[in-house]
C-alpha cells in the first residue's frame, strides 16, 4: 500500500510511555474519546483496563449463579422453573455482557446494536413460536413402529 | 512462523516509533482510537449475527419443547448434568481469563498476556475434552439425530474400552498434542525463547483436552452405577409395565418413557395395578438420586392419574388408537420423538463446539502475536475483539446449559 | 476518439491504472477495484439468469412447451433462474458492486473500514457462486429458489450444494453490510454529519442493517435444511415430526427483509438520479432518509404475508396482513418525495433519468399490486399464480434492476472515466420499459384468471397472453443487450468523462473520473449533497464545475501523492 505520505497536520508529539499502568487506576470511564491521559492527543491512549478485583468478582458471581441454577433445577416449580432458569441465565449473561464485554463502559452505540439484536431475536422467536402454538394441534404426529423385541 | 529475530523486539523501539501512522495503524484510519472503534463496532455487529444465527436454533428448541414437552423432559434424562455444570464452570473461567487478557494487553503485560490467552485456550480445550466424552457416550448408546437414532433401552450395555467415536474425536487432538510436544522440546533444546513461549501454552492446551477427557470419564463412570442410562433404562423397564400415563391435562406435560407394547397396555396395567405404585416409587427413588433428573411430584401425579385411568378406561394398543390417547401411550425414546430432541441437542451444542474450535484458532493466533509483543496500549484491538467473540460463545452456553441439561 | 489526454476531469493516475497486472486486481484491497470485480461477477450472473429467463419464456410460447424440455427440466430452469437472480445477482447487485465503489467516495473516506474483509466477502461470493453453479452442473435443482420442505428434503437434486452455496453467499452479504455500517459510523470525515450524507448512503445503511440482522437466520435455516437432508433431524421434515411451516417462518424471516435488501439500494439510487438530473434539491430529505430506516425495520414485521395459504393460524395471518400494509407508508413517502423533487425541476432527460422515470412507473405498479396480495381474501385467489410472479418482477426487476441499470449509466463515467452514447442509452431505456411492460403486464391478467406459477404447460386459452409475455421478454432482453453494448462500447470508444458530467453535488463528483487511488487528491469540502446553486455547466469540458467556494477543491492536476480525506479539518 503504499507510496502515500500522509501530510502531518498534527504536530503534537506523542509522549506515550511504555507500560504505563496508571490507567488501571482510572478504571473505566463511560467516555470513549480519550483526550485525557498524558500528552492529550486526541485519538490516542483510549484504553480503560478493567480492575482485576472487578473481573474476579464477576466471575465469582457467575459461579454462584451457576450453582443456584443447578440447585433450582431440583426444586419443583412447575411451569415456573423454565422462567426462573432463564431469569438466572439472563442475569449471568448481563454480567458477562456488561463487565467482561465492557458494554457498561463502551460507546452507547454498541449497546444499542446489541440490545436491538435481542429485540429482533424476540420478534423472530415470538412470531414463529406463537404461530406454531396456534396451529400445532392440527399436526398429525408420526410414530415409529415399536421395535419387535420390545413386544414382550 | 516468526523468525527468531521477531521476539526480542525491543519494546522501546516500538514505543518511540509514534509517527502519525505507526505500523499497527492501517492507512485508512487517522488515529488508533478510530481504528479501535471501527473494529469494535464491527465485532459487535458480528456478534449480532451470531446471536441471530443461534436464535434460529433456540427458536426450533422452543417450538418443539412447547409442542412435545414430554419428549424434552424424558430425553434430557440422558444428559449428564454434572458434565454440563463442569463445562459451564470451565467456560466461565475461560471468560475470566479472556477478560483478564484484554486488561494485560491494555497494560502491556506481555508475558502475562500470553499466560492468560494460554489459560483461555486450555479451558476451551478442556471443554471440548469433556464434550467429547458426552458425545461419544451418547453416540455409543445410539442417542443420535432422528435419522440415525438407534437407542434401544433393552440393548444398553456398558462399552468396555474406548468408544470408537471418542477415538475419532480425540485423534486430531492427540496428533496436535504430540506435534506440539515435539515442537516445545525442540524449542527448549534450541533455547528459542519465542518458540517456547508459543509452544508452551499450546502444549498445555493440547494436554488439557485429555484432562477434560479424563474428567469426563471420571464423572461419567461415577454415574454409571447409578448412571444416567442405568436409571433411565430401569425407569423405562418399570414404567413399561405400568402402562400408559396421562399427563397432558392441567398443563402438566410430563410423560415418562413408556414403550409401546404389542400387548394391550390395559392388561399390563390391570394386572399390575397395585404393584405399579410400589414399583413406580422405586423408580422415583432412583430418579430422585439423580437430583436434577426428574420432577418427583409430577411423576407421582402422573402415576395417580395413570392408576385412575387403568381402573376405568379401556385403551387399546398404540397403533389402534387415534387422537391424544394414542399420542400418550407412545414411548418417547423413538427416532421420531426422542430423536428430535437429540437433533436439537447436537445442532445447538455442535454449532457451539464449532464456535469453540474457531475461537481456539483465534486464540492461537493471538498467542503468537502476543509472544511477538505486537500489542500495546494503543493497539490491543485484536485481543479485545477475540475476547468479545469468546464471551458471546460463553454467553450462548449460559443459555444452553439450563435449556438442555436442566429440563424437568 | 483520442480526445485530449489532459481533459479537465480525467485523472491520468487513477485507481484503474495505479498498479498493473492481474495480481494487483485479485489481491487488491481498494474498494473501487473490489466493486468493479463484483460488478463483473454479478453482471455475468445476470447474463446467466437472464438467459434462463429467456428459456422459460421461450418454452411458454406454446401450451405444451415450445422447447424440447421435460417438465422436470423446466422446473430446474425456473429454479436456477430464481436462485441465480436472487442470490447471485440482485442481493449483491447494488450494495456490493455500486455500493462498494460509491460508499467510501460519497462519504469522503479513503476506503471502507475493513478492506481485507471486503476482499474476503468478494471471494466468498465467488465461492458461493461456484457451489450454485456446481448444483447446476451436477444434478440441477428443482425446488424453487425458496427450498421449501418437505420437497427439498425428498427431491434427489443437489439441494445440499445449492443451499451451501446460498449459505456462503449469505456470509458474503453479511460482511458487506457489516463493513458499510462500520464505515458509515466511524469513517465519516469531519463535516460529514448524518444529515449531510447522500440518500444513497442512507439507503445503503438501511440495507446493511437488514443484511446483518436477517441473513444469519437464513444461514441457520439453510444449515438446518442441510442437516435435515443428511441426518433427518426432524425439525422441518414432517416424516420425522418436523414442521414445514416452521421452515417457511425461518426462511421468510430472512427472505422478506431480503426483499428490502434488494429494493432499498434501488431507492437510494433513484433518490440520487432524480435529484441530480432534475438539478433540484431533493424534496423531503429527512423523510426519505428516515423512510429507508423505517422500511428496513418494518420489513421485519411482515414476513408472514408469504405464508397466508401455508397453514399458519388464522390469527397470525390477520396480524401479518394488517402489518403488511404499514410498509406501504414509507414506500409511498419516497415516491411522493421523488415526484415533488421533479416538480419545477430542470429535468434533463439523460439516460439515467429515463431509467429513473421508468422506475417510478414500474415500482408504483409493483407496489400497488402488492396491496392485492397483502389482503387476505384476494391473496387466497392470487396466491401462487402469475399475478404474484408479475408483482415481484415489477418490484425486483422493474424496481431494482431498472434502478441498477440507471445507476450504472449514472456512475459509469465516474467508474471508468468514459462517456457512453447518450442516444443509444435512451433507446435502451425505452426498449426496456416497453419490453418490461409487455412481458409482465399480461401476467397480471394471466394470474387473476387463474394461471398458476411454475407450470411448464398451460391451457390453450392462456396462449395469447403467454405469447405476448414471451415476446415482451425477448424485447426486454434485447433492450438490456443494447444497454450493455452501449456501456461496453463506452469503455473502449467513449470520450473521456469530465469529473462531473451531470452536475451532481455529492462528493463522488468532486474527485476525478475515474477516482484516484485514494479517492481524493485533496480533502473535499463537505456541503449539502443536494445544493445545486453553485454548480454550472462548462461547455469547454462538457461537464459541470463547482463555482463559488468549492471551486478550489477541484483537482486541477492529478496528484502523485494523494492527501488524506480529513487533514484539512479538525
Amino acid at each position: 500500500m503504499s507510496n502515500h505520505a500522509t501530510p502531518q497536520e498534527t504536530t503534537v508529539a506523542h509522549d506515550h510511555a511504555a507500560g504505563d499502568h496508571g490507567h488501571g487506576a482510572h478504571g473505566h470511564g463511560a467516555h470513549g474519546h480519550g483526550a485525557h491521559g498524558h500528552g492529550g492527543r486526541p485519538g490516542w491512549d483510549f484504553a480503560h483496563p478493567f480492575p482485576v478485583w472487578g473481573l474476579v468478582a464477576v466471575f465469582i458471581s457467575l459461579l454462584f449463579l451457576t450453582v443456584i441454577t443447578v440447585a433450582q433445577a431440583s426444586l419443583e416449580l412447575g411451569g415456573w422453573d423454565v422462567l426462573l432458569s432463564m431469569l438466572i441465565a439472563t442475569i449471568k449473561a448481563s454480567l458477562v455482557v456488561l463487565f467482561f464485554m465492557h458494554l457498561a463502559f463502551d460507546k452507547p452505540f454498541n449497546a444499542i446494536v446489541f440490545v436491538s439484536a435481542l429485540f429482533f431475536v424476540a420478534l423472530f422467536i415470538g412470531g414463529t413460536l406463537s404461530d406454531s402454538r396456534l396451529y400445532s394441534d392440527v399436526l398429525e404426529p408420526q410414530y415409529d413402529e415399536a421395535p419387535a423385541e420390545l413386544t414382550e | 512462523m516468526a523468525t527468531t529475530e521477531a521476539l526480542p523486539h525491543d519494546a522501546t523501539a516500538e514505543d518511540h516509533d509514534h509517527g502519525d501512522h505507526p505500523a499497527f495503524l492501517a492507512h485508512h484510519f487517522d488515529t488508533p482510537e478510530q481504528q479501535f472503534d471501527s473494529g469494535k463496532l464491527g465485532i459487535w455487529l458480528f456478534l449480532v449475527t451470531e446471536v441471530m444465527m443461534f436464535s434460529g436454533l433456540f427458536c426450533a428448541y422452543a417450538i418443539y419443547r412447547a409442542m412435545r414437552p414430554e419428549v424434552f423432559v424424558g430425553s434430557s434424562v440422558f444428559l449428564n448434568t454434572q458434565l454440563g455444570a463442569v463445562n459451564t464452570g470451565v467456560l466461565l473461567f475461560s471468560s475470566l481469563t479472556m477478560a483478564w487478557a484484554v486488561r494485560c494487553a491494555q497494560l502491556e503485560q506481555h508475558r502475562m498476556l500470553v499466560g492468560m490467552l494460554g489459560a483461555t485456550l486450555g479451558c476451551a480445550s478442556l471443554f471440548l475434552g469433556v464434550k467429547s466424552i458426552e458425545y461419544s457416550h451418547k453416540m455409543d448408546l445410539g442417542l443420535l439425530p432422528a435419522g440415525f437414532y438407534s437407542y434401544d433401552p433393552h440393548a444398553v450395555h456398558h462399552h468396555e474400552g474406548l468408544s470408537p467415536f471418542l477415538i475419532w474425536m480425540a485423534a486430531p487432538f492427540a496428533i496436535a498434542t504430540i506435534g506440539l510436544l515435539v515442537w516445545y522440546v525442540i524449542a527448549k533444546v534450541r533455547k528459542n525463547a519465542f518458540q517456547s513461549l508459543v509452544a508452551g501454552p499450546l502444549l498445555a492446551a493440547g494436554l488439557s483436552f485429555f484432562a477434560g477427557v479424563g474428567l469426563g470419564m471420571l464423572l461419567e463412570s461415577g454415574e454409571s452405577t447409578e448412571g444416567v442410562e442405568h436409571v433411565s433404562e430401569s425407569a423405562e423397564e418399570s414404567l413399561a409395565e405400568i402402562g400408559p400415563l396421562v399427563g397432558e391435562e392441567e398443563g402438566i406435560h410430563r410423560q415418562d418413557p413408556v414403550e409401546p407394547t404389542g400387548v394391550e397396555p390395559i392388561d399390563a396395567a390391570d394386572a399390575e395395578n397395585e404393584p405399579a405404585v410400589a414399583r413406580a416409587t422405586g423408580v422415583v427413588g432412583q430418579l430422585a438420586q439423580q437430583e436434577t433428573n426428574s420432577g418427583v411430584r409430577q411423576q407421582l401425579l402422573a402415576e395417580e392419574r395413570q392408576a385412575e385411568m387403568a381402573s376405568g378406561r379401556i385403551t387399546t394398543s398404540a397403533e389402534d388408537v387415534t387422537g391424544p390417547v394414542g399420542e400418550l401411550v407412545q414411548a418417547i425414546d423413538t427416532p421420531r420423538l426422542g430423536g428430535v430432541f437429540f437433533s436439537i441437542y447436537y445442532c445447538i451444542t455442535g454449532l457451539h463446539a464449532f464456535h469453540i474450535l474457531v475461537g481456539m484458532g483465534f486464540l492461537t493466533w493471538l498467542i503468537v502475536r502476543a509472544a511477538r509483543r505486537e500489542f500495546e496500549s494503543n493497539y490491543f484491538g485484536p485481543v479485545d475483539y477475540v475476547g468479545l467473540y469468546w464471551h458471546i460463545v460463553d454467553l450462548i452456553w449460559i443459555y444452553v446449559f439450563p435449556l438442555l441439561y436442566l429440563i424437568r | 476518439m483520442a480526445t485530449s489526454a489532459t481533459h479537465a476531469g480525467y485523472a491520468a493516475d487513477n485507481y484503474l491504472n495505479h498498479s498493473r497486472g492481474l495480481a494487483s486486481w485479485l489481491f487488491t484491497l481498494d474498494h473501487k477495484r473490489i466493486g468493479v470485480m463484483y460488478l463483473i461477477g454479478i453482471l455475468t450472473s445476470f447474463l446467466v439468469g437472464g438467459l434462463l429467463a429467456m428459456a422459460i419464456r421461450a418454452h411458454l410460447m406454446a401450451p405444451d412447451g415450445a422447447l424440447p424440455l421435460t417438465n422436470d427440466q423446466y422446473n430446474q430452469v425456473f429454479t436456477l433462474h430464481g436462485a441465480i437472480m436472487v442470490f447471485l445477482f440482485i442481493i449483491p447487485s447494488v450494495p456490493a458492486a455500486l455500493g462498494n465503489f460509491l460508499v467510501p467516495v460519497m462519504l469522503g473516506a479513503k476506503d471502507v473500514a475493513f478492506p481485507r474483509m471486503n476482499l474476503g466477502s468478494f471471494y466468498l461470493w465467488c465461492f458461493g457462486a461456484l457451489f450454485l453453479v456446481g448444483a447446476l452442473l451436477s444434478s440441477g435443482l428443482d425446488t424453487g429458489w425458496t427450498f421449501y420442505t418437505p420437497y427439498s428434503t425428498t427431491t434427489d437434486t443437489s439441494v445440499v450444494l445449492a443451499t451451501f452455496g446460498a449459505f456462503v453467499l449469505g456470509f458474503s452479504s453479511i460482511f458487506t453490510g457489516l463493513n458499510f455500517i462500520v464505515t458509515i459510523n466511524t469513517m465519516r470525515p469531519p463535516g460529514m454529519t448524518w444529515f449531510r450524507m447522500p440518500l444513497f448512503l442512507w439507503a445503503t445503511y438501511a440495507t446493511s442493517i437488514i443484511q446483518v440482522l436477517a441473513t444469519p437466520v437464513l444461514g441457520i435455516t439453510l444449515l438446518l435444511l442441510i442437516a435435515e437432508r443428511t441426518m433427518h433431524i426432524g425439525i422441518f421434515d414432517p416424516e420425522y415430526n418436523g414442521d414445514p411451516v416452521t421452515y417457511q417462518h425461518f426462511f421468510w424471516f430472512y427472505s422478506h427483509p431480503a426483499v428490502y435488501i434488494m429494493i432499498l439500494p434501488g431507492f437510494g439510487i433513484i433518490s440520487e438520479l432524480i435529484s441530480v438530473h432534475s438539478h433540484k434539491g431533493i424534496f423531503g430529505y429527512r423523510f426519505i432518509a428516515y423512510s429507508s430506516i423505517a422500511i428496513a425495520l418494518l420489513g421485519f414485521l411482515v414476513w408472514g404475508h408469504h405464508m397466508f395459504t401455508s397453514g399458519m393460524s388464522n390469527l397470525t395471518t390477520i396480524v401479518f396482513s394488517a402489518l403488511t400494509f404499514s410498509v406501504s407508508i414509507p414506500s409511498a413517502i419516497k415516491v411522493f418525495n421523488w415526484l415533488a423533487t421533479m416538480y419545477k425541476g430542470s429535468i434533463s432527460l439523460t439516460t439515467p433519468m429515463c431509467y429513473a422515470l421508468s422506475f417510478l412507473f414500474l415500482f408504483t405498479i409493483g407496489g400497488l399490486t402488492g396491496l392485492f396480495l397483502g389482503t387476505l381474501n384476494t391473496d387466497l385467489h392470487l396466491h401462487d399464480t402469475y399475478f404474484i410472479v408479475s408483482h415481484f418482477h415489477y418490484v425486483m426487476m422493474g424496481g431494482t434492476v431498472v434502478a441498477f441499470v440507471g445507476g450504472l449509466f449514472h456512475w459509469w463515467p465516474k467508474m471508468f472515466g468514459r462517456m457512453y452514447n447518450e442516444f443509444w442509452g435512451r433507446i435502451s431505456a425505452a426498449i426496456v420499459f416497453i419490453g418490461f411492460n409487455l412481458t409482465f403486464f399480461p401476467q397480471f391478467i394471466l394470474g387473476s384468471r387463474g394461471m398458476p406459477r411454475r407450470y411448464a404447460t398451460y391451457d390453450v386459452e392462456f396462449q395469447g397472453l403467454h405469447q405476448m409475455s414471451s415476446i415482451g421478454a425477448f424485447l426486454l432482453g434485447f433492450g438490456l443487450l443494447v444497454a450493455g453494448l452501449t456501456l461496453l462500447h463506452a469503455l473502449f470508444k467513449g470520450k473521456l468523462a469530465p469529473s462531473n458530467p451531470w452536475g451532481g453535488a455529492t462528493l463522488e463528483w468532486h474527485c476525478s473520473s475515474p477516482p484516484p487511488h485514494y479517492n481524493f487528491a485533496h480533502a473535499p469540502v463537505v456541503g449539502d449533497p443536494y445544493e445545486f446553486d453553485h454548480i454550472d455547466y462548462d461547455r469547454s469540458i462538457d461537464g459541470y464545475v463547482f463555482t463559488s467556494p468549492p471551486r478550489e477543491v477541484l483537482p486541477k492536476t492529478p496528484q502523485a501523492e494523494p492527501a488524506t480525506a480529513k487533514d484539512s479539518h479538525s
